[in-house]
């Protein structure tokens, strides 16, 4: 047909015909969906008004971040992690100039330990003191070891008795991340500027999880920033948003999981951790996940020994993955992946809408 | 190529006249930039060797422009006329409401494929993701592989034809007759894009036209 035909087909009115109402479908989700992937067929102006200059897609509407993970198959790479994940990580400042962070997995500790990344939230705060502290209260033979207003530190106990103690003894101090290989770097500002400061690029490690946030569902906070952790050696990174998490926020605080924040995406978190702590393994606790958590998703997640990435089904939130004989990386733009050793030959594929794919931890 | 070197390598091929567009100019080391060969105005011939980033070849007229690599989100989104051909395979939203021209995906395409269509032509070598054709309004989208689920959910006029297995029909689409002027039309297109593959293999899905038709009772919705 000629477009002379379709045009009179066509009812004139400036409004798109596809919101009237269509049998099975609900206006509002279709509006929804077309927010969701930023589409210039969408006529409506919901969501985050972006500045000029600001990163922004086609249209200057869209809920965005970055995301970034590498899971090293060769051991051999260990001690170049940090040097190939965080132009992985700047890479994706665009996507996310609000905040960004890093959680890293490395020098696994003993199973009577635990291993906690702290930050403090004043500058008077000596770790020293911190340190001696701990010492004292908890046996440890591992110093603390400082990275500005972070620091992370191994004791002997459990996760809650440390806890305990840090809240009476030093309210100023936050724990970040708690486990036996986990550490979580994060803070407000440009994410170039946040690698340079943690120095990400000479971190060791099997494997690493980065983040780049552009705020859209809770503050620009380094509470709220990425990477969440809610327990033990999990930790997840999130692009998107979730439309449900104030019922699953309460139904996981009614199972005894705590939140520090009011992002979604510490739900998510929160959310893993529970189903793990049910007993499925990080694979059944992501297929779970598909049918409880509604809304807009691209999550990678790692674990003490794992690695992780979904999409939801409608999968309006982007990915790429690469696998090589050293190495899975995942990323929200391949322009993230471009200098990773052997990219050139790598598999290379867009994970599929609601299909789990997971590493070392099934 | 350097990542900041987009504009500049876009503005030297706006540049370009029918008279100096005679040569073929390759772009190396594209590593996932976006935007790359977008507005392109005259009949040159572009070849990007690697992979591109978001919106390549967007708002193309008369250039004909390859891909030696995938593409990300938006390939030759908005094209007026040309040929963009992408060797590897394409993200999301590939040939988005493009009003003219041929895009030729010869690996995978993913999902909503031919977004509100308005008159251009794919072709896709493999198969497409889901929503392939949503909201598509003219011109033709050729699958040679499967096509998942919701298939040219709430189209209007384009034709689609596929060769392998539709996974699901989204809103208002359904499977009509291949006839022989289908048949031409497609022969036509698989020899444009240059796939070979038998006309007679393909199935063809459009609208069955129960969404778009203009009723009273619609009116006040529509009108807000």
């Amino acid at each position: 047909m000629g477009r002379a035909g379709l045009d009179a087909h066509l009812p004139r009115v400036r409004t798109p015909v596809f919101i009237s109402p269509r049998p099975g479908k609900d206006p509002a989700s279709t509006l929804a969906f077309l927010m969701a992937i930023g589409h210039d067929s969408s006529p409506f102006r919901i969501g985050r008004r972006l500045e000029p200059g600001r990163a922004s897609n086609h249209s200057g509407w869209r809920v965005m971040c970055g995301i970034v993970g590498l899971y090293l198959k060769n051991e051999a790479l260990q001690p170049r992690i940090g040097e190939l994940v965080t132009p992985m990580l700047d890479r994706m400042g665009d996507r996310g100039p609000d905040s960004a962070g890093l959680a890293i997995y490395r020098d696994e500790v003993p199973a009577d330990s635990i291993k906690l990344t702290l930050r403090r939230l004043s500058d008077e705060l000596d770790w020293s003191d911190v340190d001696t502290a701990l010492t004292k209260r908890f046996a440890g033979d591992v110093p603390l070891r400082e990275n500005g207003s972070y620091a992370v530190v191994v004791v002997t106990g459990t996760e809650q008795a440390v806890v305990d103690y840090l809240a009476e003894a030093y309210p100023s101090v936050r724990i970040m991340s708690a486990g036996r290989k986990i550490e979580i770097f994060k803070e407000a500002g440009r994410p170039e500027a946040i690698s340079k400061k943690f120095g990400f690029d000479g971190l060791y490690g099997s494997h690493a999880i980065g983040h780049t946030r552009m705020a859209t569902e809770s503050a620009v906070t380094t509470d709220g920033s990425h990477p969440f952790s809610t327990g033990m050696d999990l930790c997840l990174v999130h692009n998107g948003s979730l439309s449900n998490y104030f019922a699953l926020r309460e139904n996981l605080q009614r199972q005894g999981i705590e939140f520090r924040t009011e992002n979604d995406s510490e739900v998510a978190a929160g959310y893993l951790m529970w189903r793990m702590r049910e007993g499925d393994s990080l694979r059944a606790a992501l297929e779970s996940a598909l049918a409880d958590l509604d809304g807009f998703y691209t999550f990678a997640i790692g674990t003490a020994n794992g690695f992780a990435v979904l999409r939801d089904p409608i999968a309006c939130k982007p990915a790429v993955m690469v696998e090589t004989d050293d190495y899975v990386a995942m990323a929200s733009e391949y322009r993230s992946l471009a200098d990773l050793p052997g990219i050139e030959a790598a598999q290379q594929w867009e994970p599929e809408p609601g299909l789990v794919y997971s590493w070392g931890d099934d | 190529m350097s990542a900041d070197s987009v504009r500049a390598l876009n503005q030297r091929l706006h540049d370009l006249t029918e008279a100096s567009a005679d040569s073929t100019w390759r772009i190396a080391q594209p590593r996932g930039a976006h935007a790359i060969a977008c507005g392109m105005r005259v009949a040159a011939d572009i070849v990007i060797d690697g992979h591109a980033g978001y919106y390549c070849a967007g708002m193309n007229q008369l250039a004909r422009i390859t891909v030696n690599g995938n593409v990300g989100v938006g390939v030759a989104e908005n094209m007026m006329s040309g040929v963009v051909r992408v060797k590897g395979q394409a993200s999301q939203s590939a040939g988005a409401t493009a009003h003219g021209g041929l895009l030729v995906i010869e690996g995978d395409a993913a999902a909503r494929c031919g977004i509100s269509l308005k008159g251009g032509n794919i072709v896709v070598g493999g198969s497409a993701g889901h929503m392939t054709g949503f909201l598509s309004q003219a011109g033709n989208i050729v699958i040679c592989g499967d096509a998942r689920e919701a298939l040219g959910d709430s189209l209007y006029e384009t034709h689609i034809y596929v060769r392998g297995r539709a996974e699901g029909l989204g809103a208002d689409c359904m499977e009509k007759d291949l006839r022989d002027e289908h048949r031409e039309d497609l022969a036509g297109l698989l020899e444009q894009a240059e796939i070979d593959a038998d006309p007679a293999t393909f199935r063809r899905y459009g609208s069955a036209r129960t969404l778009y038709t203009y009723k009273a009772d619609n009116a006040e919705v529509a009108a807000q």
